[in-house]
């Protein structure tokens, strides 16, 4: 029951921080902001966990695959796991703890020293001043950010198995160009953009009610806050994972 | 007395502590009134309740007439009063300099350009001493400075209502006066109507009209501050002479006994 109020209460927040994004100033600039905190800063470990992630998924599935005679088929089986499952699933987990954390130990700090309650006090939609703009940047970043991992991932197949190993690089490439289909991209997407939504949404969620859920006051709360939105996040995108992938299989 | 601010039986307890148990007080317009009282006895509580940051437990307030209401969504925009708060701790952003927290509330919340936020702001700076400062980060202002910015934010918007929570705790001697010439001016230009919390007895009654004592919960004295009643044997005029006003005693000693 509480739960079912909680996520009633968490889709209320996305919604207001949504809607709050459009009735401010200066838009341009407070989504510039929010992109680089979500988009910029987190490029980088995208980028690498993408390299590492394809190179291991290169390595495993060649010597799987070269039981069967079937090694040929590396391009297309680095190429489907990562656009299906692996990209926007450890996108989303990767944000999480590089801009998620972040941003749930600021807000509950800001709540904590009153500067959410002072913003109410000018008038200023605390929303969608502060989680609005990290929102709306979520939606345009994260496909993005999954496209670079599911690019950089698939090229790190290639390393391990075209120069590493021996599956000839003409055949690796036209696998991954000839199996992966605009569903299969479409899908990705989707995934992108409601792991997205959810992981940040719970983040700032957490961090902004850091008052009301945190069982310690003060700095304690702020860590728990923190914590707790990382964990949150991360189950809940696992769980998303599993019922959107059965929607679309 | 016409008033302004209108409070009848305001309750706010926290689990089964009664910080403020029936708070009845009348605010006129254009005028300022100081809290004084303990330290923990309820006055920040009580300053956050009429902001609308807390929610009462009982009791009414109004505001020109108009009952505050008990959404917390966006304090009194409702009202169409306008109003700031000044709270004990500052809560500045640590992220703006000390010109974008006093430009806060124009940028995001004023029909004023650029140009004119600017002049406004940089004029303010000024005045509160702060001009050198106007590019640093809260974390690299001293106490005071902070407590002057905190200020400048309250007042930019020439509110009509502003709620100050110790606006001169921590300050020098010197500081202290100017903030309090500074809140009388600004009074006397823009004819806003104060509430003060403050420490700072007897400084504090050179520009409050009246005073309210704060005491378990309730208002237990309001008048003009030459009313104060120091020769009594009270509970007041022990608080007061321990704050070194009314009759010479040291607050060592035990004040009225
Ligand atoms: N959020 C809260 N939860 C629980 N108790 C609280 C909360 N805020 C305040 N209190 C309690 O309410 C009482 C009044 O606090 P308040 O901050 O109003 O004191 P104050 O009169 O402003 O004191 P000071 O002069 O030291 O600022 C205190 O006993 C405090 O413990
Ligand atoms: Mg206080």
């Amino acid at each position: 029951m509480s739960v079912v109020f909680e996520l009633g209460e968490i889709s209320l927040f996305g919604w207001g921080a949504l809607r709050g994004f459009f009735a401010q100033r200066s838009r341009f600039a407070k989504l510039t902001l929010g992109i680089h905190e979500i988009g910029v800063r987190c490029f980088p470990i995208i980028a690498t966990v993408g390299l590492f992630t394809g190179l291991v998924m290169g390595l495993q599935l060649y010597y799987t695959l070269v039981k069967f005679g079937a090694e040929s088929a590396l391009g297309t089986a680095v190429a489907l796991s990562l656009i299906r499952e692996l990209g926007p699933v450890l996108t989303a987990l990767m944000v999480v703890g590089q801009a998620g954390s972040a941003m749930a130990s600021e807000l509950g700090i800001q709540r904590n020293d009153e500067q959410i309650d002072a913003l109410q006090t000018m008038s200023i939609d605390p929303l969608g001043f502060l989680v609005g703009p990290r929102l709306v940047a979520t939606l345009i970043c994260f496909p993005i950010l999954t496209a670079i991992f599911d690019l950089i991932g698939i090229f790190g197949g290639y390393l391990t198995g075209s120069l590493l190993l021996n599956v000839d690089s003409g055949v690796y490439w036209n696998r991954v160009f000839e199996s992966v289909t605009w569903a299969d991209v479409q899908g990705g997407y989707i995934k992108a953009i409601v792991f997205g939504l959810l992981t940040i949404t719970i983040c700032a969620y957490r961090g902004y009610n850091t008052h009301r859920k945190a069982s310690f006051p003060g700095v304690r709360g702020v860590s728990e806050s923190a914590t707790r939105a990382v964990v949150w996040s991360s189950v809940t995108v696992l769980a998303a994972d599993y019922l959107i992938t059965s929607f679309l299989l | 007395m016409d008033s302004f601010l209108k409070i009848r039986g305001l309750k706010k307890y926290f689990g089964d502590k009664r910080v403020l148990d029936g708070i009845d007080l009348d605010v006129a317009a254009a005028s300022v009134t100081t809290i004084i009282g303990k330290s923990g006895i309820g006055k920040s509580v009580l300053l956050k309740c009429i902001a609308n940051l807390l929610e009462a437990d009982a009791g009414t307030i109004e505001l020109d007439g108009q009952a505050i209401s008990q959404s917390r969504r966006s304090a009194h925009s409702d009202t169409g009063v306008s109003f700031s708060y000044m709270f004990q701790n500052n809560a500045l952003f640590d992220s703006l300099t000390a010109f974008e927290n006093v430009a806060l509330p124009l940028r995001e919340a004023s029909k004023l350009n650029k140009v004119e936020i600017q002049e406004r702001v940089d004029k303010m700076l000024a005045y509160l001493e702060l001009s050198d400062s106007a590019d640093r980060y809260p974390g690299e202002l001293s106490g005071g400075m902070k407590k002057r910015v905190a200020l400048g934010r309250a007042l930019i918007t020439k509110p009509q209502v502003v709620l100050f929570d110790e606006p001169t705790t921590g300050l020098d001697p010197e500081r202290k006066f100017s903030v309090f010439e500074m809140i009388a001016n600004y009074r006397e230009r823009f004819g806003f109507t104060a509430l003060l919390v403050s420490h700072d007895i007897p400084e504090v009654f050179e520009i409050s009209d009246r005073v309210a004592w704060l005491d378990e919960g309730r208002i237990k004295f309001f008048g003009k501050p030459e009313d104060l009643n120091t020769d009594a044997q009270s509970a007041l005029s022990g608080f007061l002479s321990k704050a070194n006003y009314g009759p010479k005693s040291s607050p060592l000693n035990g004040g009225n006994k």
